[in-house]
């Protein structure tokens, strides 16, 4: 039994966003690919009660042995969000020069509506504050220009791809193949790469 | 062989099958749930699978097939086990004759329940083994070893995971059923099966000496392992079991470890062995302080939940690799500990962050098109004492519908709104319970209501489908967990058989007859059962033909739509509302509710025609 194994060469990436869109997906396609390439893998997400329209958190680990499934603070090399502010909340997850990946789309919440909180203004100058490695996309208009808003998903997954160097090409778009029902393959590996230019370009 | 990415869940579907299991039973519960949906997904040909109407049905059913050697297994999560420890604590002493594994999902943390009880201490209230997998490879496998435990000592075995290790996935590998050719007959043995006091009184004696032999058996189980570290420092031996043995390993990679995946009936033979190696034993465990107690029980001192007069190792809420790092900074400042372990480094960014904005909390709401948002809307203009249960709508707790007043447990809206009645509340008290917690145990209420002259006003909200667990089928829906077409008991023919003589249906979407139906049923002085009636419009998807929009010219901002709590009405910092076409499912709500006619329905197609 190896005792001594250092937890810092496993990679961490956190999703989050709001109930239903899509981060359950993202994850598993990252879990594929790190699997795929033959690395222990975890994952940890949220059921349940929480599903229904709340903050939603999605966690992947991979590495040559990975114990905890729950990522530590301070340990994600990326952190990706489908909603423009949820990004915020988990801040504290995202390790020294780590990417954040955060969408433009805006999720009022309930609350906001009925005038017990405020939506806070925010963009991507504000953003760049707190994210100084940011790749801020505007994921939705850009998966309803490929054809199907429900991609923004993998255009995130594309982009915040860029900082996991250890998980090649080949890998994703294996993964993508065995994630994704066959008649959305083309347009999820569309939106995949759409994401890697932007963040390439970012 | 294959190896998988699994959840814990799916992975005690895949130990079932593997194990060669006949009968899986269950009542859906976070995080339990998904281990029976997977059974019937992949392997409903080879198992029986049934979602009984509660834990106590689907307990004695798994418990039945088992007598006649069959393997059997039933799911719940921990408060389930609450209302199915009437069979649990006397199969404890009739013991099985083929095997059977109750697995109870604990919920440190409450992410999904009403409290946060340790299903440790109930296994060593009924003196039956409990199992504590880590990860999802151990969790299929406790599961085969888990019925060779149950047949070899002819007891319940109890899998006990928590929120992670039921819904972190990690890789499993996939092994090939067992088999095991055996007859399903049941042998008659009454002082083995009928615990009457004369043969109870036998079965008791026999259940101390199989916790003996258990105890004896853990000690030497596979399932419970020393890790001695690297270096032959012996001066630190953490204990631990479950999902805290990976954060364990994590924080404390230099430490020795007894590793617990059978930690009751007490090894204590093992608990001895190991403190007699190493200097100091530290117990991390979750919630409870199950083992620590033993330890100390068998006089060996203990760091754990306290060190020295200090809380340590935190007795509720989810450990994680955090908490750890918190527990080993004490102990590295700790004078009587501080010999032996050095403060975690952890790399924090230097930048100082600007603060960070006040962000809008995002509880769980009703979904749009909610049925039960008209229901609560309705009954908010009320003057009346609301008890409900456990599901969707216990979120009719939050604001702005503000409509729960108590809730207790599965089933226990009507009972509680009849318990106030007869004490003679000042207001008038309305009961209400979904459909499956009706079936579940919320009828039993009614019956008691009828019976004893009760005047409660009791609602079903009747949505067609157990909603909050992720849309499980139950008596009601007409559907067998199979998709098998089955009877479809009706909520409003089982009132009446009650004899409970006012029962109305309504369609809680439309709130004129929902009102009109609670003032009746509010003012009278019999029980009123009121079965709102709608389908959840996540279980039953239908084309979207048409949406609502806010027809500016009309709305006059006075916010009155927002009453509803609909999360696809938005309204922007100048006032101006809108929906969100994405999120409309056209329940035409906000339209009843709004004095202005400002909310005007759209036809999708003309729409999008008028766009183009």
């Amino acid at each position: 039994m190896n005792a001594q194994t250092n937890t810092k060469e496993s990679t961490s990436v956190v999703l989050v966003g709001v109930g239903g869109q899509g981060i359950l997906l993202a994850s598993a396609i990252i879990a594929q690919a790190a699997l795929t390439t033959g690395y222990d893998v975890k994952t940890y997400e949220v059921h349940g009660m929480a599903q229904r329209g709340g903050s939603v958190l999605a966690q992947v680990r991979y590495g040559e042995k990975v114990y905890s499934p729950l990522i530590p603070k301070h340990e994600a090399s990326v952190l990706a969000s489908l909603e423009r502010t949820e990004a915020l909340r988990y801040v504290d997850y995202l390790a020294p020069h780590g990417l954040a990946v955060v969408s433009d789309q805006v999720i009022v919440p309930v609350t906001v509506s009925s005038g017990a909180a405020t939506y806070p203004e925010m963009d991507e100058t504000a953003l760049k504050t707190y994210f100084p490695r940011l790749v801020y996309v505007s994921a939705v208009e850009r998966a309803l220009e490929l054809g199907n808003a429900r991609a923004a998903n993998v255009i995130l997954l594309g982009a915040l791809s860029t900082k996991l160097d250890n998980l090649a090409d080949d890998a994703w778009q294996k993964a993508i193949q065995t994630c994704v029902k066959p008649k959305f393959v083309d347009l999820n590996l569309q939106a995949f790469y759409l994401g890697r230019e932007l963040a390439k370009n970012a | 062989m294959e190896k998988k990415l699994l959840s814990g869940n799916e992975a005690i579907a895949r130990g079932a099958y593997e194990a060669n299991a006949s009968v899986a039973t269950g009542y859906p519960g976070t995080p339990s749930t998904e281990i029976l949906e997977n059974i019937s997904k992949f392997y409903g040909d080879k198992i029986y699978c049934e979602w009984a109407p509660n834990e106590k049905v689907a307990f004695e059913t798994a418990a039945g097939a088992t007598t006649t050697g069959a393997r059997a297994i039933t799911t719940m999560k921990l408060v389930g086990l609450n209302v199915a420890a009437d069979p649990l604590m006397t199969l404890a002493y009739t013991g099985v004759a083929g095997g059977f594994i109750a697995v109870v999902a604990d919920d440190p943390g409450m992410n999904s329940s009403q409290n946060e009880q340790d299903t440790r201490l109930f296994a060593h209230f009924a003196k039956v083994p409990v199992l504590e997998p880590a990860d999802s490879q151990e969790a299929k496998e406790f599961v085969k070893i888990g019925f060779e435990i149950s047949e070899q000592f002819g007891t319940p075995v109890i899998l006990r995971t928590t929120t992670t290790t039921s819904h972190s996935r990690s890789v499993v590998e996939l092994g090939a059923p067992i088999e095991l050719n055996r007859p399903h007959s049941f042998k008659k043995d009454p002082q083995r099966f009928v615990p009457i006091p004369a043969f109870a009184r036998g079965m008791r004696v026999r259940l101390e000496e199989r916790v003996e032999k258990l105890a004896k058996a853990a000690s030497i189980s596979s399932l419970n392992r020393i890790e001695w570290n690297t270096n032959g420092d012996k001066r630190v031996g953490i204990v631990t079991s479950g999902a805290a043995y990976q954060y364990v390993k994590e924080v404390f990679p230099e430490a020795n470890i007894l590793k617990l995946g059978w930690c009751y009936p007490f090894p204590d033979e093992l608990f001895l062995e190991f403190a007699d190696q190493v200097e100091r034993v530290f117990v991390i465990e979750e919630l409870e302080d199950f083992m620590e107690r033993r330890f100390k029980e068998l006089g060996v001192a203990t760091v754990g939940k306290r060190l020295g007069n200090e809380k340590l190792v935190p007795k509720y809420g989810p450990l994680d690799v955090d908490v750890l790092r918190d527990v080993k900074r004490k102990l590295a400042e700790n004078e009587a500990t501080k010999a032996y372990f050095v403060a975690p480094n952890v790399t924090k960014s230097d930048a100082k962050l600007p603060e960070i904005p006040t962000l809008p909390n995002r509880p769980p709401v009703l979904c749009p098109g909610c049925p039960h948002r008209g229901f609560f809307y309705a009954l908010s203009k009320f003057d009346v004492v609301v008890s409900g249960d456990i599901g969707c709508y216990t979120l009719g707790v939050a604001p702005p519908l503000n409509c729960m007043d108590t809730v207790l447990c599965m089933g226990g809206g009507f009972t509680v709104a009849h318990g106030m009645d007869c004490a003679k509340n000042d207001r008038p008290v309305v009961g209400i319970v979904g459909d499956s917690t009706f079936f579940h145990s919320g009828m039993t209420g009614l019956m008691d209501v009828v019976y004893n002259k009760g005047k409660s006003t009791l609602v079903v909200l009747d949505n067609r489908i157990t909603a909050m667990t992720g849309h499980q089928e139950n008596p009601g829906t007409g559907k067998t967990i199979l998709g098998e077409e089955t009877f479809a008991a009706s909520v409003s023919e089982i009132a009446k058989a009650m004899g409970c003589k006012n029962v109305v249906e309504i369609n809680p979407r439309y709130l004129d007859e929902t009102t009109k139906a609670l003032k009746t049923a509010i003012e009278s002085d019999e029980p009123w059962l009121i079965v709102a009636k709608e389908p959840c419009p996540l279980a039953y998807r239908k084309k979207l033909e048409k949406n609502y929009r806010v027809n500016q010219e009309k709305c006059k901002k006075c916010g009155g739509c927002l009453k509803i709590g609909c999360p696809a009405i938005e309204r922007a910092a100048d006032k101006t509302v809108s929906v969100n076409e994405s999120l409309c499912v056209d329940c035409g709500l906000c339209a009843q509710v709004c004095k202005f006619n400002a909310l005007e329905e759209v036809d999708l197609a003309a729409a999008k025609g008028g766009l183009v």
